[in-house]
């Protein structure tokens, strides 16, 4: 158990040191996208996760029996399936959320981080440990986005998951936060931050 | 200037490694070095030639050429405020001076404590001389701004425009973009609603101090030249604009408005040989031709050379799109970069209902592509040489 939340571990890692956002800088494009307010960024961050543990752990149960020429084929289907059970879910469920998210949530399909783990680690690693790294990424990857959808939408809105924080009464709204340049300087004061913490890599 | 230079030898010693205000060391540097040239030489066995006039010196001509168009913008301020209270009969000059004194002397402060400030703490952290080029920035901020920004506004736009358009990229002459257009165009898209519009937004109306005027809310809903002719088509466009557009004597942000005092700090600039002739004629040409060009196809209704004198064209062209550090250096690379200055510019005004003044967003695109003018130009010349060789 101890090893399981180690700093090396598959779970542990893509949080903090090996984050998919922060140091491996995939996955930027949706970043910008849907962390205008904190909700979507939310269930973003969330949907990802269930669909990188997922498809890593299929990929890594079917990784002996996939021809090597059409592994990413078969990838693709198995993450395209995944994301369509998630938006179908969404919409059934959060019928709101996924109209705000709109195309976002088909997009997952193109998210590098999905691809990335699944040719990185799914193919090479058993199942445990593929859900675990699927899992990790995906909260990492939702870590940022939380970050970067509470600053977008505190000072942007002046509220919180809808909830009115900053009064409008003195509070000036920022006009570009809401616009997704603002989030890509955000995401870099995110990275500049984590490595002025974590010193730089050495490679 | 003896005894000045006598107070800067006799406070030395306490701000040397060790002494009581060391932690202030860049501050006494940035001042010291900015009232004389620094006694430094090149080491012995060298051959760089090193000139007094260092930057330093080239920002304060700089400065000084921007004095017209700071002192003009104070006698404006005061002038729209009489106007839009309707007793300009009775305002007198020094009255009206006094007040727009009184509304740009705290944006000044404010520009100053917040970007000098960055600075002084970044050099202090680094262990780095003060950079200088700040004195520019810090006067040129509140010039290209309405006079009613708050000033809690204009502080966070240069906290933002230094720390992430110029220390990021390693300082004073690292810079990608202009530093003093990258505060501007913060406060353009962060709160729209207080950088265009109306008169509300370029007129100042309350009294400071005792001095001026309380607008009459009639008096407010006038435009700027540039807004009237987004909103109407340049209908509201006749000739005693123009002529009060050349003078100065129109609502606008608070140093940009007058042609003839920009045209002093202009040749001043010219002169001393600061700013580039090139650049600057070939952003009027870009402007003028694109105007012309604009009007035959029949865009717009606006004689070509209007272009040139409203808004923040002039100002741009002579302090913003000439700044040594953003523009582009080769000689043809300058030409080239000039004429798509105006010629966007003019273009965004013209095409684009949403923006009705696009000098700032035509520096900042330009500013971005002067490099790679500059790498053209260079490498054409290293072919020729390499083809002349063989």
């Amino acid at each position: 158990m101890s090893k399981l939340f180690s700093k090396e571990s598959p779970l542990v890692s893509p949080l903090n040191l090996n984050n998919p956002v922060a140091v491996q800088v995939l996955g930027i494009c949706s970043a910008l996208a849907v962390t205008s307010q904190l909700e979507p960024a939310i269930v973003m961050g969330l949907s990802v996760t269930v669909i990188t543990a997922f498809s890593n752990v299929i990929i890594s149960l079917l990784r002996k029996t996939i021809p090597n020429r059409i592994r990413i084929i078969v990838q693709l289907v198995v993450v395209a399936t995944l994301v369509t059970i998630v938006s179908q879910v969404l919409k059934a469920f959060a019928y709101d959320v996924s109209v705000q998210l709109s195309v976002y949530v088909g997009l997952i399909i193109t998210n590098c981080i999905l691809m990335g783990r699944l040719e990185a680690f799914a193919m090479q690693n058993g199942p445990w440990e593929s859900c675990l790294d699927g899992i990790g990424n995906g909260l990492g990857y939702a870590l940022i986005l939380v970050i970067v959808g509470f600053v977008r939408e505190l000072f942007g809105f002046g509220t919180l998951l809808g909830f009115e924080v900053l009064p409008s009464s003195w509070y000036v709204t920022n006009g570009m936060m809401v616009m997704p340049a603002m989030s890509l300087i955000i995401v870099g004061c995110v990275i500049w931050a984590h490595r002025a913490i974590n010193g730089e890599e050495k490679k | 200037m003896k005894a000045l230079r006598k107070f800067f030898d006799n406070i030395k010693p306490s701000f040397e490694e060790g002494g009581k205000l060391h932690a202030f060391r860049s501050l006494y540097e940035g001042f010291e070095s900015f009232a004389f040239v620094p006694n430094t030489t090149s080491r012995r066995g060298s051959v760089n030639v090193h000139d007094a006039f260092d930057s330093k010196r080239l920002m304060s001509f700089v400065v000084i050429a921007l004095v017209p168009a700071l002192l003009f913008g104070c006698y404006n301020i005061g002038y729209q405020n009489a106007l839009a209270a309707g007793k300009l009969s009775e305002a007198t000059f020094c009255g009206m001076f006094i007040y727009g004194l009184l509304a740009m002397l705290p944006k000044l402060i404010v520009s100053y404590v917040v970007g000098l400030g960055i600075e002084f703490t970044v050099a202090q952290w680094k262990k780095e001389e003060i950079a200088e080029g700040y004195l520019v920035s810090g006067i040129i901020i509140p010039l290209i701004i309405p006079v009613t920004t708050p000033l809690w506004m204009l502080a966070l736009a240069c906290a933002f425009s230094v720390i992430f358009a110029k220390e990021i990229f390693g300082g004073t002459g690292m810079n990608i973009f202009n530093v003093a257009l990258i505060a501007r165009a913060f406060l353009f898209f962060s709160y729209p609603s207080y950088m265009t519009g109306d008169c509300s937004v370029w007129v100042s109306a309350d009294p400071i101090l005792g001095f001026g005027y309380t607008a009459l809310p009639d008096a407010l809903t006038a435009a700027t030249p540039l807004g009237a002719a987004a909103a109407e088509g340049f209908a509201g466009f006749d000739c005693p604009t123009i002529e009060a557009a050349v003078i100065g004597l129109i609502p606008g942000s608070m140093g940009e408005t007058s042609v003839i005092a920009i045209g002093l700090g202009a040749l001043l600039l010219l002169y001393t040989g600061v700013a580039s002739w090139k650049t600057m004629l070939s952003v009027f040409v870009g402007g003028a031709a694109t105007g012309f060009l604009m009007q035959s196809v029949g865009a717009t209704e606006i004689e070509w050379w209007h272009h040139l004198v409203v808004g923040g064209f002039c100002f741009g062209a002579v302090f913003m799109a000439t700044d040594p550090v953003t523009s582009a250096r080769t000689e043809g690379g300058k030409w080239i970069y000039g004429l798509l200055i105006g010629f966007v510019a003019v273009l965004v005004r013209v095409l684009n209902p949403g923006y009705p003044e696009g000098m700032m967003l035509a520096i900042l695109l330009m500013n971005l592509f002067a490099p790679l003018f500059d790498y053209f130009f260079v490498q054409s010349n290293i072919n020729k040489r390499l083809n002349r060789a063989k």
